[in-house]
């Protein structure tokens, strides 16, 4: 294998630190600013990201120019202890650009969004204070030059999912979510730690140049550990099997940020982070096995519970867990797929983004209501809103020519081609996948749009005003054609970071799946659009198990409550049991010793005198005497 | 002259004090009575400076002296207070410092 290096960063790439100190100094002084920047800091927020994506597309093409295609950026040394030296390093090469330019692009008009969507909020200023604080810690989650910069970015990315989803913190639900969220981010996030410090145990360092020059000479034991590790490090961030349960809680935040953090950018890292360390994944393949199969689990997971929800935004967050697990399939079946994986995150990005704010703009049309069962005949009041839905349904179920078919059908293709009975076992669950994902996808557009209107009697929809429906319209184009356009030209810009790879065949040809695909995706709407065009109960009917276990998640609520709750719960009721009986009762028992002893020789201060003088007198003949005893002898 | 003789008067004058702090209500007498230890005490050290021919006893003597100079104006300040206050000189009536 080649050696790999990075150029040191020249001309406007030893810029790329802007990048992230736009975002965050527009975050700084929206939040030191107070109340003197309601009037005016949103536009701020909106500047500041602006101003990123015009950088980002400038260093994008700056670095298209260059040979190498990569740039390295030391800014200075965060820890130095004895050999050890990590530096706050940024490195810009094609897979962080693509990311960049998502990041702030599809972030400027979720922004742009977010300024009609948060018009009546009181908080409008605080939250474009956190959404400019996410992208600042996305932006260093991407660009970091090592592992432990990409954990900084991490960890951020995180707080700032904490601080949105928990926005109406008064709403204990959203509260809850926002906990919720952190926790089980913050075990995941040990996985990332440990990797880290696996990687400094057998190779002394974090820098991604010397891991992966590194990373041939680890013995097969250690890049298993290191590829689990941050395999579930990424699950986390992704919300992937096991970890699933965060991200649909996570749509108590306001829409913008469900669009912008937990579709389009934050649950893309972990694929980020597998595509990044593609050299420790491609070392080992069992360590590729453990990830093809969780995403396979993971997108039939989150398609099958995505059927059984009647919430506008637990639908389309379901639907972002099953579409994750694509791209981790496709980033662990490695080779040429990488390209894919990172291809289908672009497409998903800006079709997920405008289905969001889609459901955001119907939200606010029917009074926050999220229950698909109460909306229905919509098309006709919200034109603009229905138009980019349309586009952002048929982008993600993958009809051709639009972004998804361009997309999810290479994955498939690539799931069938894994060797073997893996091969057919993959490949079937990413095909009903598909199915599954064009029924819940049709079932939620038909219920929204479609059919009898079975309002409540209190809503009158309207269409959103201008700045929600215009980057509506840029994202629904985007879901539209960015497939088609980006496809060849994106797998070429990231040949220098995955190498070159020839199209693998498999047990199917990839026209043989182009048409079983369309197939089973054509069946699956047909179905839905046959079963719902007229409507549905408003209260759910008594189902089968299998719609039942659906509804419940597939039990993954049940099984945090089995094994992380239950005996949380235990521990903690034992541990106050022993501090109120055991560490308490030594404490107490003490005290009543020393005070009952107290009590008892308080009889003797009697006040008088003389009595006291006796006892003087008493002693000091005891002493005496004593002493001479002791004298004499 | 014998030491003995003087050490017996002082411990006789001990016992008469000791005696008289112990059964005396009347304040000022208990004071006069543990002057009186004092003394004894001050007549032992005298005694055995004397006997050893060293200074050390009679220069502890002098300290003994001026503490009990300096012992006898609060002893009698605090005799006066509690007299003006309870209209007694009784030592069983100051009797509130108890459990």
């Amino acid at each position: 294998m080649d050696t790999i290096t990075y150029a040191p960063a020249s001309g406007l790439l030893a810029w790329t630190w802007a990048l992230i100190a736009l975002p965050a100094l527009g975050a700084a002084i929206l939040l030191l600013a107070g109340r003197r920047a309601d009037k005016w800091g949103h536009w701020l927020g909106v500047g500041t990201i602006g101003a990123a994506f015009a950088l980002a597309v400038g260093l994008f093409a700056s670095l298209s120019g260059l040979d190498n295609k990569s740039a390295h950026l030391d800014l200075f040394t965060l820890i130095a202890i004895g050999d050890l030296q990590i530096d706050a390093s940024l490195l810009f090469d094609p897979l962080s650009a693509v990311f960049c330019l998502l990041i702030t692009g599809v972030g400027l008009l979720i922004h742009i969004y977010a300024v009609g969507y948060m018009a009546e909020d009181a908080g409008r200023r605080k939250f474009f204070a956190y959404f400019n604080l996410f992208a600042a810690a996305m932006l260093v989650l991407v660009l970091g030059g090592n592992y432990f910069m990409t954990f900084v970015g991490w960890e951020a990315v995180g707080l700032a999912s904490y601080l949105l989803i928990a926005f109406w913190q008064l709403k204990p639900a959203a509260a809850t979510a926002g906990k919720k969220a952190f926790l089980t981010n913050r075990v995941a996030d040990v996985g990332f730690l440990l990797a880290m410090f696996t990687m400094l145990g057998a190779l002394g360092t974090v820098d991604f140049a010397g891991v992966f020059n590194g990373a041939e000479s680890l013995s097969t034991s250690t890049s298993l550990a290191l590829g689990l590790l941050l395999l579930a490090a990424a699950c986390g961030k992704s919300g992937q099997w096991p970890f699933q349960t965060w991200l649909p809680d996570a749509m108590e935040g306001p829409t913008p940020v469900s669009a912008l953090i937990h579709a389009a950018t934050m649950v893309t890292a972990g694929v980020y982070l597998i595509a990044r360390s593609h050299i420790i994944f491609s070392l080992n393949p069992n360590v590729q096995t453990a990830v093809v199969a969780v995403g396979a689990l993971t997108l039939l997971f989150g398609a099958i519970v995505g059927c059984a929800k009647d919430d506008i935004k637990r639908v389309l967050a379901w639907s972002t867990v099953s579409q994750i697990g694509y791209m981790f399939l496709a980033v662990g079946l490695g080779g040429g797929a990488f390209a894919l994986g990172i291809l289908h995150l672009l497409a998903h990005g800006f079709f997920k983004a405008g289905l969001f704010l889609g459901s955001g703009s119907v939200m606010h049309a029917m009074n926050d209501q999220t229950d698909i069962r109460r909306f229905g005949g919509l098309w006709r009041v919200m034109p603009w809103t229905y138009a980019t839905f349309l586009a952002g349904w048929v982008a993600i179920i993958g009809l051709f020519p639009f972004s998804g078919y361009f997309t999810k059908d290479p994955i498939i293709a690539a799931a069938f081609a894994r060797e073997g009975w893996q091969g057919w076992v993959t490949g079937g669950a990413a095909l009903l996948g598909a199915a599954l994902t064009a029924f819940y996808m049709t079932r939620l557009f038909v219920l929204t749009f479609h059919g009898p209107k079975r309002w409540t009697e209190d809503v009158h929809p309207h269409e959103s005003p201008a700045i929600m429906t215009g980057p509506l319209v840029l994202l629904g184009l985007g879901s539209l054609g960015a497939g088609a356009l980006m496809v060849s030209p994106v797998t070429e810009w990231l040949t220098p970071v995955f190498g070159e790879h020839a199209e693998p065949h498999g047990h199917l040809s990839h026209m043989q799946v182009t048409v079983i695909t369309t197939a089973v995706v054509v069946l699956g709407a047909a179905l839905a659009w046959f079963l719902f065009r007229g409507g549905t109960d408003e209260v759910p009917r008594a189902a089968a198990w299998p719609v039942r276990a659906a509804r419940a998640d597939l039990g993954g609520e049940a099984v945090n409550r089995g094994v992380f709750e239950r005996p949380g719960r235990l521990a903690a009721n034992a541990s106050v049991a022993i501090d109120a009986r055991g560490v308490d009762g030594v404490v107490n028992g003490l005290s009543a010793a020393v005070g009952g002893t107290s009590r008892r020789l308080l009889a003797l201060q009697t006040g008088f005198v003389r009595s006291y003088a006796l006892s003087i007198l008493s002693g000091a003949v005891i002493v005496v005497a004593a002493l001479m005893v002791v004298v004499i002898q | 002259m014998s030491p003995e003789y003087y050490l017996i008067l002082a411990a006789m004058l001990f016992c008469i004090g000791a005696v008289g702090v112990l059964v005396r209500r009347n304040s000022i007498v208990v004071f006069m009575c543990v002057e009186l230890m004092l003394n004894a005490g001050n007549l032992t050290l005298v005694t055995f400076a004397r006997t050893t021919g060293t200074i050390d006893g009679q220069v502890m003597a002098f300290f003994v002296m001026a503490v009990a100079a300096a012992e006898v104006v609060i002893g009698l300040a605090i005799i006066m207070a509690i007299y003006r206050s309870r209209r007694s000189a009784s030592v069983d009536d100051a009797n509130l410092l108890k459990a």
